[in-house]
């Protein structure tokens, strides 16, 4: 455990840590290209240079383990200096599209220019020109000129995918990142390259073009693209979500997401229920919420609790289903079942992307909520989300006299419907999932649902409120504490592991 | 003088093993084989070998950083990447009297405990390595290398690997890189290549030139080899002289030869009476002498040392008053941004930047600002990379 004086600090850290990181413990952030936790150290852009005082030459932090009595400067003129004379190398050859750049507003070598040079270059020379729109598969585009061969795109697919789709080809100036012949980036997690270029070189082809950073909220939330539950952050502007970026969670998916996963918002911005309808006369029509929840309020009154059957949903969150439960419990049914999405076939590695698509399957498990087999022969059927192709065969064979459903999209089975509550997707909400460790993690409300729609647990709550029942002070922290014996606080940042 | 590697050049055939036999070669087998290991790099640490390649880095002390405890194989690879402009040394000796370097490699690999040897030689040197590959050839045929060598016990195999055209692959770990089938470029260090080196084992690199003086080291004892050269640099080198000289061509002398003598005597002095102008002493990477420096300066690491320069690889540019200094800067700016593997942002823009200005200023349009733009630009590439392949262009700007 050496102890060494960082900008006149005394630190002490674990033996093997390399200067780099000793700072980084310590508030100091040291500017760097091409260092990334995750990945080997190149060493190649020189920017995180200190001077270590004892050593002959400037030192590059990420590569300079941390010893003993050792005592570096980041922030003297000295080191400024060496990081500008970096960063005017690193700028000579660079387009400086930064107005129709994509990165512009979130660009490393942007902000490091505004904090350490804004003066003008002493290159007068032609620029060395190199490709700007090179498709380096499916989902990712390259700007050649941009790029600053940091190598970190290069070492991820060597290193976390093994793909290796990815080099740098020529010498000297003319070096230039391509993909080797005949190959194409199209692996699995092929835009995590994108979060981690330092700069605009590499984009991605769903989020071109499409909204300046500057205009983006973030908000932390749960990937619901299959039960590893990647944290992400949810980047969004007028109640439309334009990407989802990784969000760290060591214990989960370290940095990463797939790709699958992190495009898999369509659904939040399109094809969504607006508003509560009935099935009338063959018909459906608009129907005023109060309207909507005095129908089933009055099945509900109508019918003996063996009559009726509650669905929950393993794509919905463990507060949402906390309430079903909850109303099944003060009604009297038994026994609560759930519904899960299928897909044929599907795709899943030992990295991070899991077979089971629903986000919160181990949620309805812990519930003791039973998977749906049909062939109950009810009357009453309320469930929560679009079921899985399978579960709508099986609720149809039943023919059940009244099928309440609260969901948030269109589908076969809000076609089926006969009374239909539109909900909030969990964007527009706050909950929790559990992940495929029973690790319960917390997503906050991006923003705002619109008009009546409103998340599931605030339609049930309603309906128990038609029936008398006394769920005043309802919250998704007093769902989760009631069902899982968790605080909403003390989730964290990681999540916590159930019982 | 007695020559230590030169000896044989004027033989005919001297590339044969029959020849290099009959001069008493792979003489040296049956008293290494005879020796312990750590003995063996004994002998050259008192030798006081230092290395050829450039850097001079004592060679039986680079033998004995190689972990021993480690159960890992070690390798040795044998520099012969030789394409520093103005050196031609290396060649000879593959050409010539290649055995005496496969000789120096079974010593080198049987001191550091290693059964695999890889020359990485230049990819331009077609003849010097079908020569090389033939040698190679006959010395397994005649159980100088192989399985079970001389009946001692011990194996070592040698490998001959082309180089592909870059120059950066003469930089001892871009040239593992290549070796393992990757984009020549230098790692970083440390590790330093005794501890993780080729395939991640324990590794020594040595030029040509260092290995060859080993079978004389041998044979002869540290002694012997100390008789030439000074104190601090034991020995004979291979200068390669070059240039507006009346006979240029390779010249073993023994280290702390002056400078002034080389020129005067042995090449015979400058072409066509002109008069001397500069002098580049070691291979282009070496800050440049003056006339005047370069008439006081002996060979030797202490001595271009003192001048502000460095012996490297010992070839010896000269050049007369009809030299233009813009166009010869120009000319190393143009190969060293060529050659830049391009990993570090000072190197791979630096030198292209460096090398767009002097080809402007030798245009004639060259404007204020010029110089100190250079002179900066040096000043931001040196030392701040990972390899000294942008020292070696900084160098000759900032002069010394
Ligand atoms: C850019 C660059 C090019 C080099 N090229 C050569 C070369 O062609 N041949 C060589 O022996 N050493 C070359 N070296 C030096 C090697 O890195 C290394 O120091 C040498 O092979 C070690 O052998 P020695 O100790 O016997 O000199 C080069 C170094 C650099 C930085
Ligand atoms: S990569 Fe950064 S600096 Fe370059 S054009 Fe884009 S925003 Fe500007
Ligand atoms: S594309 Fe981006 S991540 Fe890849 S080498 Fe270039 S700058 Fe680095
Ligand atoms: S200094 Fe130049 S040649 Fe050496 S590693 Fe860096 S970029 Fe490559
Ligand atoms: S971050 Fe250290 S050299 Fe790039």
């Amino acid at each position: 455990m050496p102890t060494l004086t960082i900008d006149g600090k005394q630190v002490t850290v674990k033996d093997g840590t390399s200067v780099f990181e000793a700072a980084r413990q310590n508030a100091v952030e040291i500017p760097h290209f091409c260092y990334h936790p995750k990945l080997s150290i190149a060493g190649n852009c020189r920017m995180c240079l200190v001077d270590i005082e004892k050593m002959p030459k400037p030192a590059i932090s990420c590569n300079t383990v941390a010893t003993e009595g050792m005592v570096v400067h980041t922030q003297t003129e000295k080191v400024q200096e060496l990081q500008k004379n970096v960063l005017e190398f690193i700028l000579i050859n660079h387009p400086i599209d930064c107005p129709v750049c994509d990165q512009a507003g979130e660009c490393k070598l942007q902000k490091y220019y505004m904090d350490h040079t804004l003066t003008d270059s002493g290159f007068r020379e032609t620029k060395v020109h190199k490709p700007k729109k090179v498709d380096l598969g499916p989902l990712v585009m390259l700007d050649d000129e941009r790029c600053i061969l940091c190598s970190r795109c290069v070492r991820f697919t060597d290193e976390i995918t093994k793909t290796g789709e990815l080099c740098i080809v020529n010498r000297g100036d003319r070096s230039t990142l391509t993909t080797f012949p005949g190959k194409q980036l199209d692996n699995k997690y092929s835009l995590n390259t994108v979060d981690i270029c330092p700069v605009g070189a590499l984009t991605s082809k769903p989020f071109r073009f499409q909204c300046r950073v500057w205009f983006l909220k973030s908000t932390p939330s749960i990937c619901t693209g299959c039960s590893t539950g990647c944290n992400i952050n949810i980047n969004h502007n007028d109640g439309k979500v334009h990407r989802y970026l990784p969000r760290e969670n060591e214990a989960v998916n370290q940095c990463w997401s797939c790709d699958e996963g992190r495009l898999s918002y369509d659904f939040i911005n399109e094809g969504r229920l607006d508003r509560p309808t009935i099935h009338q006369d063959e018909k459906t029509v608009s129907a005023s919420a109060e309207d909507a929840v005095a129908e089933v309020v009055g099945a509900l009154r109508r019918l003996a609790p063996e009559d009726v059957v509650f669905v929950g949903s393993a794509y919905e969150s463990n507060e949402n289903n906390a309430a079903l439960k909850k109303l099944a419990r003060e009604l009297g049914i038994e026994t609560v079942h759930y519904s899960a999405h299928e897909t044929e076939d599907p795709y899943f590695d030992d990295f991070l992307i899991k077979a089971d698509k629903n986000p919160n399957r181990a949620g309805v498990e812990k519930l003791g909520f039973q998977r749906f087999s049909g062939g109950t022969q009810t009357k009453l059927v309320v469930a929560l989300e679009g079921l899985g192709k399978s579960d709508l065969e099986r609720l149809k064979s039943d023919e059940p006299v009244l099928f309440v459903l609260l969901a948030s999209n269109q589908s076969d089975s809000a076609e089926y419907a006969d009374v239909l509550l539109p909900t909030a997707t969990f964007a527009e909400q706050a909950g929790s999932f559990t992940n495929f460790q029973k690790r319960v993690q917390k997503f906050d409300k991006a923003f705002e649902p619109e008009g009546s729609v409103k998340p599931a647990w605030r339609w049930l709550a309603e309906i128990a409120k038609g029936l008398g029942k006394d769920w005043k002070g309802i919250s998704e922290e007093t769902l989760l504490e009631e069902s899982f014996g968790l605080k909403r606080e003390d989730l964290g940042e990681t999540g916590k592991i159930l019982e | 003088m007695e020559k230590i590697l030169t000896k044989n050049f004027g033989l005919k055939d001297s590339h044969l093993l029959s020849v290099y036999e009959s001069t008493g070669g792979y003489g040296t087998l049956k008293k290494l084989f005879a020796m312990q290991a750590k003995d063996v790099i004994e002998e050259v640490k008192k030798s006081g070998l230092r290395g050829r390649g450039g850097a001079g880095f004592p060679t039986g002390m680079k033998w004995s950083f190689v972990p021993q405890d480690n159960p890992k194989p070690k390798y040795l690879c044998v520099n012969a990447d030789e394409s520093e402009p103005g050196t031609f040394k290396d060649r000879y000796i593959l050409e010539l009297d290649p055995h005496r370097l496969i000789e120096g490699i079974v010593i080198c690999c049987y001191a550091i405990r290693s059964h695999a040897a890889y020359i990485y030689i230049r990819g331009e040197f077609v003849f010097p390595y079908h020569r090389l590959e033939a040698a190679v050839k006959e010395a397994y045929a005649k159980g100088y290398l192989g399985k079970n060598i001389l009946g001692s016990g011990y194996d070592l195999e040698v490998v001959v690997h082309r180089g592909a055209g870059a120059y950066i692959c003469g930089e001892e770990t871009a040239l593992m890189e290549s070796l393992e089938g990757k984009r020549g470029m230098p790692r970083l260090k440390p590790p330093f290549p005794a501890v993780v080196g080729l395939f991640g084992c324990p590794t020594v690199i040595n030029n040509v030139e260092t290995i060859s003086a080993l079978p004389y080291i041998l044979e002869n004892g540290p002694d012997a080899y100390r008789k030439y050269g000074t104190e601090k640099s034991p020995g004979t080198k291979l200068f390669c002289v070059s240039g507006h000289v009346q006979r240029p061509g390779n010249y073993e002398v023994p280290l702390g030869y002056p400078l002034k003598k080389l020129i005067y005597e042995d090449c015979g002095g400058m072409r066509d009476g002109k008069a001397l102008k500069a002098v580049i002493p070691g291979g282009s990477s070496v800050p440049i002498l003056t006339a005047a420096e370069a008439e006081e300066v002996t060979l030797d690491y202490e001595g271009l040392a003192a001048k502000g320069s460095m012996l490297g690889s010992g070839g010896v540019i000269v050049m007369d008053e009809t030299v233009d200094m813009v166009k010869s800067l120009t000319n190393l700016a143009h190969f060293y941004s060529h050659e830049s593997c391009g990993q570090c942002s000072p190197c791979r823009e630096g030198t292209g930047w460096s090398h767009k200005i002097l080809k402007r200023i030798l245009a004639g349009e060259g404007r204020p600002g010029d110089i100190e733009q250079l002179e900066k630009n040096a000043d931001h590439m040196m030392g701040k990379t990972i390899c000294v392949l942008a020292d070696a262009l900084a160098m000759p700007y900032i002069g010394k």
